[in-house]
């Protein structure tokens, strides 16, 4: 690991004052930051502890319905808070289903949204990354690629991005509260992750100094608790990325479907929201041919990046399926194995 | 650039003049204070082995750096038993044979103490092995582990239940 210079700000203007250096990186709780840090991936050259500053970390309603969630609310807590995960249970599922016990009661909800990619190759010092190394090249092109990315890749990068939790925010219309130099902004969280483009270095809307302060679920978000799930093909059940996942939120009255989110996640660099599989769902009674097609326009534009092709007829199983799951009803409590395929809940097809 | 920190560990309050603000929790504890009953497995967060308790929460020591954690209330496996009784998870995990060469061990105990704190997996085996997913036993005495949770948290209910009478 580098020398770094550690300032630990009791402001947070003063935080984004001491960030906005060349060569500055944020800490929170380091779960990500630090991994990258030991293994030489970045090398900042201050870090600047927002660990300590006031009034980030709590959840709280809102008058619209909504909740906001502090940056610094660790992932357990959040996951374990009763009012946030009764009307969010999708999240609460995909959080529950990240990492282990141990990460997510240090990881937090602002470092989450920030965790960088697993792709190998840019883990990898020795090889060429254009993320790490603008222009380097990227050497999982022509490598080992079956768990990259199928929609939304560059030539420059096909590394997708890691989160559970994001998935079903962009399914939800989350957004985060950014602190900056230029005051406070909003961004939804579909907009804070970058595709690659010919810039893959480039991974979110954020500027230097810029620190994500709060997440905001609307008020709308809501409507689908009764039947919302995340589900997640791993290949171990328990503590690894996803492959392939999906977040697939109903609100169905009457028999009918009358609004519908669908977001996957291991398929691209950002969480990759599907709104042509909404507009299908939207209106029909759930069905499993409405099901079958829906999940075939979420991947309608996905070609394979190299030896993943699998992952595209794999994610229309696991959206069809994770749709299956969310019309039966959310179940009263997230199962023993969160977002596991292998979870044996009654009336679960298997796709 | 040199750093002061303070922290209690198990119960008895530290100052460390830290040379460096790279040295993590993990380092701390080992190198600094001379508790090495904490162990450095992957020291990437991938094995639990560095397992210790922080305010009450368990999480991977190998990656929280020691500067950060100023003024945290620290538990390691050195701190659980009193006097010379053991702790009911340590009393478990040998009678159940919850482990082999025993190195995990102690991040085991401490990941246990802290799920049975968490409140979150009751006596349901499955939420177990799933709460302690963040410790690799590379000898595979994962069956004997869940029991030892298991039986553990039996034992420490009816104690809360005998204080509770």
């Amino acid at each position: 690991m580098n020398t770094f210079d550690y300032v630990r700000p009791a402001t947070i203007a003063d935080a984004i004052a001491a960030a906005a250096e060349p060569g500055a990186a944020y800490l929170a709780a380091g779960t990500n930051l630090i991994d990258l840090m030991k293994g030489g991936i970045t090398r900042p050259n201050r870090l600047v502890d927002v660990t300590r500053l006031p009034g980030l970390d709590r959840i709280e309603r809102l008058p619209d319905g909504g909740m906001r969630i502090g940056a610094l609310v660790r992932n357990a807590d959040l996951a374990h808070d009763s009012d946030f995960a009764r009307s969010y249970p999708a999240i609460a599922e995909a959080l529950l289903s990240g990492a282990s016990a141990q990460l997510r009661n240090a990881a937090t909800v602002g470092g989450n949204l920030l965790q960088r990619t697993r792709c190998g190759y840019f883990y990898d010092v020795a090889s060429a990354c254009n993320k790490r190394e603008p222009g380097a090249g990227c050497d999982a092109l022509h490598g080992e690629n079956r768990l990259h990315a199928v929609l939304g890749w560059s030539e420059a990068c096909i590394a997708t991005h890691p989160s559970d939790f994001c998935v079903p925010l962009v399914a939800l219309d989350a957004v985060v509260e950014i602190e900056g130099r230029a005051g406070r902004r909003e961004v939804a969280v579909e907009g804070l992750h970058r595709l690659p483009g010919d810039t893959p270095e480039r991974e979110s809307a954020l500027e230097p100094g810029d620190l994500i302060v709060a997440l905001r679920l609307p008020g709308e978000a809501g409507m689908f608790s009764a039947h919302a799930r995340y589900l997640k093909v791993r290949e171990r059940t328990s503590f690894a990325f996803a492959v392939v996942s999906a977040a697939a939120a109903l609100r169905i009255e009457e028999g009918t479907i009358r609004h519908a989110r669908v977001a996957l996640g291991g398929v691209a660099a950002k969480p990759w929201r599907a709104r042509l599989a909404e507009e299908i769902l939207a209106g029909s009674s759930p069905s499993d041919p409405v099901f079958r097609r829906a999940a075939e326009a979420a991947l309608a534009d996905a070609k394979p990046s190299g030896d993943n092709r699998f992952k595209i007829e794999l994610a229309q199983r696991i959206v069809r399926r994770a749709l299956t799951l969310a019309a039966a009803g959310t179940p009263e409590r997230v199962p023993a194995l969160p977002a596991s395929p292998f979870s044996s809940i009654p009336g679960a097809l298997h796709a | 650039m040199n750093v002061s920190i303070s922290l209690t560990v198990n119960g008895v309050r530290r100052e460390v003049a830290l040379e460096d603000p790279r040295v993590t929790l993990l380092d701390l504890l080992r190198e600094h204070l001379d508790l090495t009953g904490t162990k450095k497995g992957c020291d990437r967060g991938q094995c639990g082995a560095c397992t210790v308790l922080v305010d009450g929460r368990r999480i991977n020591s190998c990656l929280a750096l020691a500067v950060s954690h100023d003024g945290a209330e620290i538990l390691t496996i050195e701190g659980v038993a009193s006097g010379g009784e053991l702790h009911p998870v340590q009393a478990a995990f040998i009678a159940h044979d919850g482990f082999q060469c025993g190195f995990c061990t102690p991040g085991q105990i401490m990941s246990a103490i802290g799920l049975i704190e968490e409140g979150q997996a009751g006596d349901d085996p499955e939420r177990i092995r799933e709460g302690m997913s963040g410790n690799l036993c590379r000898c595979g005495a994962y069956s004997g582990i869940t029991d030892a949770v298991l039986d553990a948290q039996k034992s420490l209910a009816e104690t809360g239940r005998r204080q509770a009478a």
